[in-house]
């Protein structure tokens, strides 16, 4: 049985230290699988966080090597085992102890974004009617299972802490499913740009390539999203066709 | 954005390039280096050396009619030349221009933008060139960020400009093509051109030809051409021209990369093709119908 040294950081929102710990795995284990034996053997009060253990709900993402990825989804064998396994919590969100992060900041970003605002009913039933063409855009957003390891890498909120400016990937994306939605009527892109300072993106797709969803997050939703700020802000060719078609008319 | 609470309590950022990541993350940043600086320099050497943009000095009994994309649309011939190059807009430099102004350095304003205004380009230089950050997960040099919200980096958002001069270049790119298959018979007396020619197929044509496909993927694979055609609309189902064209840019897009280096290297290999014939020290190989 192959055998793997982890190096888990533990500790608080005090601060904390990485500790090593000698495991064995079997094939087809996960990371995940090796901090519960860990757990299970060495260090009973090992606090990580977990579900599903099949990448859906989000819960178990962690740095693993120093890149933010779902416990549960790293399968030991895609790692080197010839040297220590580091394991430690997101960087962009508060410890609250050992791989366990405070993840509440993103739930209250979420209720700052302008909910759905459907327009009015296409049938006397009270339903709408819409090609698949036009929501099909949308769909690949709607994936996201809120690992919140977008946020984590995105420099903006991990190297610089704009957490009261920047509503990061995950919310740029959240935003798009919401904007391009082919019944929405709701406008958005004066959130983004202010509040949401989108303008603080700065393309390294950094969210797209930690997403285990697949989302292209920077192609498919930040720049778009960009690209109608620019529509609104700072096209003066576009400003001066404003004065005759508004923009919802042009949608 | 504020939610009315007390700032996280983070752990401390890491230094510039610190890093836990143990693959060779430095070598995304280290190439861009390497290959966008080679090309920069490249094109500031071109652009002051104000010559040699034309292969159509002859010396055989055909000459070509090459001319460098760094240079087209090539507004006017160096002065000092022999005879003029037969691609040259105005019969002269205007008198306005300082001497050091070469016709490259007043167009080349428009493709150079275009790419620094890239998306694409924008994320790989700020890692590359300025740290920001050095890579995904890696350290950067500064705390204080601005980003693309003030100035001067606001100024990215006119990238839809360039698009629409880069969507010119094309067209002027694929008519240099078109005439890289005149060949001209040359005076074996004066060693000058006569203005008979001949089609013909050369390496420096099909180097021309290739540079401005690579350049089309790439200009029509751009962002902002996605959001113009289509990208902007909610609702596309109920314009299919519309929704065409959002489709064939997507297409191209998801290799938005692959096009922006491919097109970049054939750019500089083309003008330096014709930089060596020009120079005498590299010979083409054509054949003519």
């Amino acid at each position: 049985m192959p055998g793997a040294t982890l190096r888990i950081w533990r500790g608080d929102k005090d601060g904390g230290d990485f500790f090593e710990y000698r495991s064995d795995y079997e094939d087809g284990m996960v990371v995940l699988d090796v901090v519960h034996k860990v757990q299970a053997e060495q260090a009973n009060d090992l606090a990580v966080r977990w579900n599903c253990k099949a990448g859906k709900c989000g819960s178990c993402s962690a740095e693993i090597n120093g890149t933010p990825r779902l416990m549960c989804m790293t399968r030991m064998d895609t790692l080197p085992t010839d040297r220590p396994i580091t394991v430690e919590p997101m960087q962009a969100f508060p410890v609250i102890r050992d791989l366990v992060t405070d993840v509440s900041w993103n739930y209250r970003v979420k209720r700052q974004i302008k909910p759905f605002a459907p327009r009015k009913p296409d049938a006397p039933d009270g339903t709408w009617r819409m090609q698949q063409a036009d929501v099909e855009r949308v769909q690949e957003f709607r994936k996201c299972i809120e690992c919140f390891l977008c946020q984590d890498v995105c420099h903006v909120l991990r190297d610089h802490h704009k957490h009261e400016e920047f509503i990061g990937p995950r919310f740029f994306v959240y935003s798009a499913a919401l904007e391009m939605h082919p019944l929405d009527t709701a406008d958005r892109l004066a959130d983004l740009k202010q509040a949401g300072s989108i303008g603080y993106c700065n393309i390294t797709k950094c969210c797209t390539k930690v997403c285990p969803e697949h989302i292209h997050i920077t192609d498919n939703a930040i720049i778009p999203l960009k690209e109608r700020v620019v529509d609104e802000y700072y096209d003066p060719l576009k400003k001066l066709v404003r004065l005759f078609i508004p923009r919802r008319a042009e949608r | 954005m504020a939610d009315g609470v007390v700032p996280l309590k983070l752990r401390p950022r890491r230094g510039f390039l610190q890093t836990m990541r143990t693959d060779a993350w430095w070598i995304g940043p280290l190439l861009t280096i390497l290959g966008f600086g080679a090309f920069l320099v490249w094109a500031n050497v071109r652009v002051f050396e104000n010559d040699h943009y034309y292969s159509g000095h002859g010396g055989f009994n055909l000459a070509t009619n090459y001319l460098t994309p760094f240079y087209s649309p090539l507004l006017f011939d160096v002065a000092e030349k022999a005879f003029p190059s037969g691609h040259a807009i105005l019969s002269e430099k205007p008198g306005f221009l300082p001497g050091f102004v070469s016709a490259a350095a007043l167009i080349l304003i428009f493709p150079a933008g275009f790419r620094f205004t890239c998306y694409y380009y924008r994320g790989a230089y700020y890692k590359a060139f300025w740290g920001d950050p050095a890579n995904c997960a890696v350290g950067e040099p500064r705390s204080g960020y601005l980003g693309e919200r003030t100035l001067p980096l606001v100024l990215q958002n006119i990238h839809r400009y360039f698009l629409y001069a880069a969507l010119i270049f094309i067209l002027i790119l694929s008519w240099d093509v078109l005439t890289a298959f005149k060949f001209y018979e040359v005076d074996q007396v004066t060693g000058r051109r006569t203005g008979a020619w001949r089609v013909g197929i050369g390496v420096g044509t099909v180097l021309m030809a290739v540079n401005v496909v690579l350049i089309a993927m790439y200009t029509l694979g751009c962002h902002s051409l996605r959001h113009l055609v289509g990208g902007k609309r909610d609702c596309i189902s109920d314009k299919p021209l519309s929704a065409k064209m959002y489709n064939c840019v997507t297409c191209l897009n998801n290799r938005h990369m692959l096009w922006a280096w491919c097109s970049l290297l054939s750019v500089g290999f083309t003008d330096i093709y014709v930089w060596k014939l020009a120079r005498g020290e590299w010979m083409d190989y054509f054949f003519t119908f």
